[in-house]
């Protein structure tokens, strides 16, 4: 009976055909390319405000430099979930399941597009950040160089941080799939937490995200408190710092993935 | 050959597919009638595997829809009409998806060009009208030339000559050996390309038969449909979580 269609040919798809797929999507949309400008161009733009401002060398240039980063993670954050959630609202992700039915292998082949964009975009937003930071001083400041200690790490780990925010915003709308939602617990996670957990209980603040890469992943060498601080936190290594924001990325995406599989689309 | 059986599925406390059975053939149209909310949608869901039955399953050439080996190659389906990110243009919506399964790019153009959308093709496709949308739609369906296309309510917001134009190509993709399965709630509609005809009220299998079956011992085809549905023709709420089914009347484009 079927003899007019054109048998159906071997193998089946795999994961990077599904990668090939979310480039596409990903790629084809105005709104991406101006979230990545707009974020990179924050990233830089800060640090050269920072760098003009600075008025004695005592600080961590390196650190001031990347001043930007936190803002611009933020909207690679909600990148992140809308690049989830905008499929529920438009009905695109039941097109996409009709293609791709393994949810978790979709879900993974998304976070991987999505994660090497943020991290490229995040890598030259650091280097640009830092080296345009390190350009604006004035006062006779010479500028930071990669070659000092810790330096060349804390640029990395900034575009580093871009991917991992990324993803957990991915992971995030994957799991409440609406973007108003999403984008608030991108927001919310990722700041609002951060103050009210660093209010309630302080030792927890330095393991909130925006902690983590405003004083660990930025910064050449370990944050000291001014004399007669009344407090001071414990804050994590850069490296420790980094294994934390993967964990969030990896749960959020589990978690993500797990939900995807089991409700209805 | 697809095969529906015993297919149940409960919305909280609705219940919007009751033990359906019923099979596909290849080179038939196949209609799928029913009232607004009367589970047709819900079904087109369970057999591409979006929804998870509470009971029963389905079968296509013998495999649940999530292990079949390239999807779109197997399977074409149209659901509501606008399931496409509207930033995007037609052209990349169908090469992202042409990607995901391995079809090669040229499938695209003559896609495109099949359901009359080639000049629109760079555009935005939230810019389409419903007309528009409904031939992208279509264009996703017949991507991955499958054996097997299911459309749920196809004609929508087409205008007269695309009513006549996807009636075509229907019935002429059944008669190059594909399974077709279209569901309407007009069944005017449905009878002029369906051979076959699968009938649900509420959730519940009324009649797996033909359209002259069907036809034979009523004044018209119609008639016969509405003392069908008659019975099971009450509303049910659609629950929140759901689309509900669009605010016509069930009588509308009667004749």
């Amino acid at each position: 009976m079927t003899a007019l269609t054109a048998p159906v040919p071997a193998g089946h798809y795999r994961f990077r055909h599904l990668v090939q797929m979310e480039w596409i999507k990903l790629r084809s949309l105005r709104s991406t390319w101006w979230t990545l400008v707009v974020a990179a161009a924050g990233a830089i733009g800060i640090g050269v405000v920072v760098g003009i401002n600075t008025r004695n060398a005592s600080g961590d240039l390196t650190n001031n430099a990347l001043a930007g980063i936190i803002p611009s993670v933020l909207l690679i954050g909600v990148l992140g979930a809308l690049a989830v959630t905008s499929e529920y609202s438009s009905g695109m992700i039941r097109t996409t399941l009709c293609a791709a039915p393994r949810r978790p292998m979709l879900l993974a082949a998304k976070a991987a597009v999505f994660g090497a964009v943020a991290v490229t975009v995040g890598e030259i937003a650091s280097f640009i950040a830092f080296f345009a930071g390190g350009a604006s001083l004035r006062h006779g400041i010479p500028a930071p160089a990669l070659t000092q200690p810790g330096v060349l790490r804390a640029v990395l780990l900034s575009g580093v941080s871009f991917g991992l925010i990324g993803l957990i915003g991915l992971g995030l709308g994957a799991i409440v799939r609406h973007s108003g939602a999403a984008i608030g617990l991108v927001v919310g996670g990722v700041y609002v937490l951060a103050t009210v957990v660093g209010q309630v209980e302080r030792g927890l603040g330095v393991y909130m995200p925006i902690v983590i890469i405003g004083n660990s992943l930025t910064t050449t060498k370990p944050q000291t408190c001014p004399a007669h601080a009344d407090y001071c936190p414990h804050l994590v290594s850069a490296w420790a710092g980094l294994g934390l924001l993967g964990l969030y990325a990896a749960v959020a995406l589990a978690v993500g993935g797990w939900l995807l599989a089991r409700r209805d689309a | 050959m697809i095969e529906v059986r015993e297919l149940t599925k409960r919305y909280g406390s609705t219940l919007a597919v009751d033990n359906l059975s019923f099979d596909l053939r290849p080179g038939t149209v196949t209609g799928f009638l029913g009232a607004n909310g009367s589970g047709k949608s819900t079904t087109m869901r369970l057999i591409l595997g979006l929804d998870r039955p509470d009971a029963g399953n389905v079968r296509i050439g013998g495999q649940r829809f999530r292990d079949l080996r390239w999807p779109l190659r197997e399977v074409g389906s149209l659901l509501e009409a606008r399931s496409f990110h509207p930033g995007r243009s037609a052209r990349s919506h169908l090469a992202a998806l042409a990607a995901s399964n391995a079809i090669p790019r040229h499938r695209v153009d003559e896609v495109l060009d099949r359901v009359g959308l080639a000049s629109a093709a760079g555009r935005r496709a939230g810019q389409f009208s419903l007309g528009m949308a409904q031939r992208l739609g279509i264009a996703t369906a017949l991507l991955g030339d499958p054996p097997v296309l299911l459309m749920d309510e196809p004609v929508n917001g087409l205008d007269p000559a695309g009513v006549h134009w996807i009636r075509d190509l229907l019935t002429s993709l059944a008669a190059e050996g594909r399974v077709v399965f279209v569901s309407s709630h007009l069944i005017s509609e449905v009878a002029l390309m369906a051979n076959r005809l699968v009938v649900i009220g509420q959730g519940r299998l009324l009649a797996d038969t033909t359209v002259a079956e069907m036809s034979a011992g009523a004044p018209s085809l119609e008639a016969a449909f509405l003392a069908m549905t008659d019975a099971s023709a009450q509303y049910r709420a659609a629950s929140p979580a759901r689309r509900p089914p669009a605010p016509t009347s069930r009588k509308e484009g009667s004749s």
